[in-house]
């Protein structure tokens, strides 16, 4: 009897996805959608995606879904979560999306200690309109509107979101992740499983910051845009817990 | 004997809260804006001790789409504002009307353009009309004249937002809002319980439970222009039942005036006590009060008689429910304006001068 | 009465907000129609305070109003501002204690109530207000005393206040 080395998730819809060869939007979905499967709660999971490329996660991602306005996931989960206090409800956002127009929804929504998770997708570019400059986009990284590299005396440095949300004694576990090896993705899913499990135990909001990939905006290729993110993204953006207090590990 | 024992004193804007509490509005989201302030503040009090929720935002953007989340989650939701605030929650109101999510909105209106005053004005009506947000849309909006009326309109919105699958304006200026009268307060319907939302409406996002074949989404975004256009084609249809269904209007001798005025919300009473002083000065007004300022009673222009010589939209703006009088007049008659905007109210007189004015011109 | 006009004028702290809303009140419970309308925002912030009341046997149609029956003027800007207000033949009354000066008009009924002394004098040194309130619904008769007692025991006064009601009711009535 053979053993299958390779099963679909329940947690995503057999379709595929229309994701740019080597963007890690894929893996990031899977992650989240098959932890919740594995705790037995998809069905009761509730997701929020706004513009940007998550927008169409609902397409993907087998669970009861709304699209929301650019930057206002926070504020729609905030909402969602006064309705149904006993579901699991997350938002799924880019940095475009979180760290530039939606500023004020995502501080907010950590400061209220909301009771939801946050994934937070950060490939340093705005990946749907076409590859700008996002509030993370590194310094001396091209965009198509930073053609010469991204200057600090243009732009300011590059804002490290994790680091940010974890000042707010509301965000009771804030890690930052990487999806560029099968290591950092084991590792990923881990943090996937830890918010759901801290949000589901009511103790705050949790919140996972995914360094991804956009080749396609980027200008490399798959393998490459792996290679870049583990050479110029990491060493800005480091890994590993933010916070998480004591009262939250116990 | 009656003593006035069935009867309140309330104050509008806590008679609002009162009303949309006992329509089964149970989630209310709310941001502080100067003439409404008193609606967070008794939200924050009274909804938690009866069972509902009470959020402040970080800001009006915030507020309307915590909105769209609740509503989108099946919760039925309250939201109020002023002027400026409502131009912030424009894009939201924008988003619920493509993604079908009711809500009930209240604008208690000062004066603008920009941070204007926080004296009461009417220069929202195109805001609330036409739209400030973007794209192909309606809402609905009612204009009361009197406390009560508003009181009813509020809880009588609850049910016809669930029910159109859209938001529901409530358009008041500041007078309403912080003047005190005698009300009746209706029946407290009860709230929906959470387990019973999916059964009452089917297509809220709540999680599906263990049959996936039941996932919902709620959504806005339709990047086939095709299938944008059919949407927005559906949304029409039911923006034209609307138009038939839910126009409101109150008219006084129209079919026999030598002039008829036309005003809604507070700008209506006063213009009844100026019919009333220029009966004393030999001049019969009619007067045409829009509740539903969309859609608005272009009909009710037909009925006016042979004997008028003008109509008369008396606003507090520089003129903008002119344009749908106008509309509804033709070229039957002239229409003229009489208007005072910033937060400067006409009295009974004033309006009264200003329409034998316009009567002796064009007579 | 058709429909009367009243409006208090004052600074803060003179009780205008309570004595329009005592009337109102007592308006209702006589099942009248009633409107009550305040001044709002900075204008309160910078010590002034006024309001309209309206009490009517048919419905209040505008609740601003162009000319009172009665203005009642608890300090001197309120009297500068609104002795115009006045209507022919209608009434005006001056909190005579804080005011120096007299009115200007002939065309209509001025009284001079001096508030503070009154209460001073019946032992309600805080009852000033309820002075001239009981000075202005005798002057226009627009609701009864045993309304405006009601209102006291069942809105005004209730709880630990339920006790200064006799001496609120000796100060409403010591005007003459």
């Amino acid at each position: 009897m053979s053993t299958p080395v390779f099963t679909y998730t329940k947690g995503m819809i057999r379709t595929e996805t229309n994701f740019c060869p080597g963007c890690t939007h894929g893996i990031a979905h899977r992650l989240i959608t098959e932890t919740l499967v594995e705790m037995g709660e998809i069905g009761n999971a509730i997701g929020v995606a706004p513009i940007g490329c998550s927008v169409q996660a609902h397409k993907f991602m087998n669970v009861d879904m709304c699209e929301a306005a650019h930057g206002r996931a926070p504020a729609v989960a905030s909402g969602i979560r006064r309705v149904h206090p006993d579901k699991i409800v997350y938002t799924y956002q880019g940095d475009g999306d979180l760290a530039s127009i939606g500023t004020a929804e995502i501080v907010h929504a950590a400061a209220r200690g909301e009771k939801f998770s946050t994934f937070f997708i950060n490939n340093c570019i705005y990946g749907m309109t076409g590859g700008q400059m996002a509030p993370t986009t590194l310094i001396g990284q091209r965009s198509t509107t930073s053609q010469d590299g991204r200057t600090k005396a243009q732009a300011g440095n590059p804002i490290r979101v994790s680091e940010l949300i974890s000042t707010l004694d509301g965000a009771v576990y804030v890690e930052r992740v990487a999806l560029d090896t099968p290591a950092h993705i084991r590792a990923a899913k881990k943090a996937v499983r830890r918010a759901f499990e801290i949000q589901k135990a009511g103790l705050g909001f949790t919140f996972v910051e995914f360094l991804s990939t956009c080749p396609t905006n980027w200008g490399v290729t798959p393998p490459d845009a792996m290679k870049w993110l583990a050479e110029n993204m990491i060493p800005y953006y480091p890994l590993g817990v933010k916070r998480e207090p004591e009262e939250v590990q116990a | 004997m009656a003593n006035g024992n069935d009867k309140v004193l309330l104050k509008g804007n806590e008679a609002f809260a009162e009303a949309a509490i006992r329509g089964g509005l149970r989630f209310y989201f709310g941001y502080p804006i100067t003439p409404q302030s008193e609606i967070p503040e008794f939200m924050s009090r009274e909804l938690p001790k009866r069972g509902g929720v009470f959020l402040q935002a970080e800001s009006e953007l915030g507020a309307i789409n915590m909105a769209y989340g609740a509503g989108a989650a099946g919760g039925a939701v309250f939201i109020s504002s002023s002027s400026p605030g409502i131009a912030l929650m424009q894009e939201g109101m924008s988003f619920l009307c493509s993604a079908e999510v009711p809500l009930v909105a209240l604008n208690v209106s000062r004066g603008g353009p920009g941070i204007g005053g926080i004296q009461p004005g009417q220069a929202d009506y195109f805001q609330v009309t036409r739209g400030g947000g973007n794209g192909d849309y309606k809402i609905p909006v009612f204009a009361p004249a009197s406390i009560q009326e508003a009181i009813d309109l509020i809880y009588e919105s609850a049910e016809l937002a669930a029910y159109w699958r859209n938001p529901i304006m409530i358009f008041v200026d500041g007078i309403i809002g912080q003047m005190m009268e005698p009300v009746t307060l209706p029946e407290q319907r009860p709230f929906t319980e959470t387990s019973k939302i999916r059964d009452a409406k089917p297509w809220a996002i709540t999680g599906y439970g263990d049959d996936d074949t039941k996932k919902n989404v709620v959504k806005s975004l339709r990047m086939q222009p095709d299938d944008l256009e059919r949407h927005v084609e559906y949304l029409f249809e039911k923006y034209r039942r609307a138009e038939k269904e839910l126009c409101r209007v109150e008219t006084q001798d129209i079919e026999d005036a030598d002039i008829v005025l036309v005003a809604f919300g507070t700008v209506a009473r006063i213009a009844r006590e100026a019919i009333e002083i220029l009966a004393t000065r030999g001049i019969k007004a009619g007067l045409v009060r829009p509740i539903s300022l969309w859609p608005f009673p272009y009909d009710v222009f037909d009925k006016i008689g042979s004997r008028t010589k003008a109509v008369i939209s008396a606003e507090l703006s520089m003129g903008q429910m002119i344009e749908d009088v106008r509309i509804g007049v033709g070229k039957r008659l002239p229409v003229r304006l009489i208007n005072r905007t910033g937060g400067m109210i006409p009295t009974s007189l004033d309006l009264a001068d200003s329409a034998e004015k316009i009567y002796k011109e064009v007579n | 009465m058709a429909t009367s006009k009243l409006f208090f004028a004052g600074s803060g702290g003179q009780g205008i907000i309570l004595m329009g809303q005592m009337v109102t009140y007592a308006a209702m419970f006589e099942d009248k129609a009633t409107t009550y309308y305040p001044s709002y925002g900075p204008e309160m912030r910078g010590g002034t305070a006024n309001c309209t009341v309206i009490v009517s046997d048919k419905d209040v149609s505008s609740p601003l109003i162009y000319e009172a029956d009665c203005v009642i003027a608890m300090n001197l800007p309120s009297l500068i501002k609104f002795e115009s207000l006045v209507k022919p033949g209608g009434t005006l009354l001056i909190n005579s204690s804080i005011v120096d000066q007299k009115a200007t008009r002939t065309d209509i009924t001025v009284l001079y109530v001096p508030t503070a002394e009154i209460a001073k004098e019946i032992g309600n040194p805080r009852g000033a207000n309820m002075v001239m309130l009981g000075a202005a619904i005798r002057a226009t008769n627009v609701v009864a005393q045993e309304t405006i007692e009601r209102v006291m025991r069942e809105k005004a006064f209730t709880g630990k206040k339920a006790a200064t009601i006799p001496l609120n009711i000796t100060a409403f009535e010591a005007f003459k």
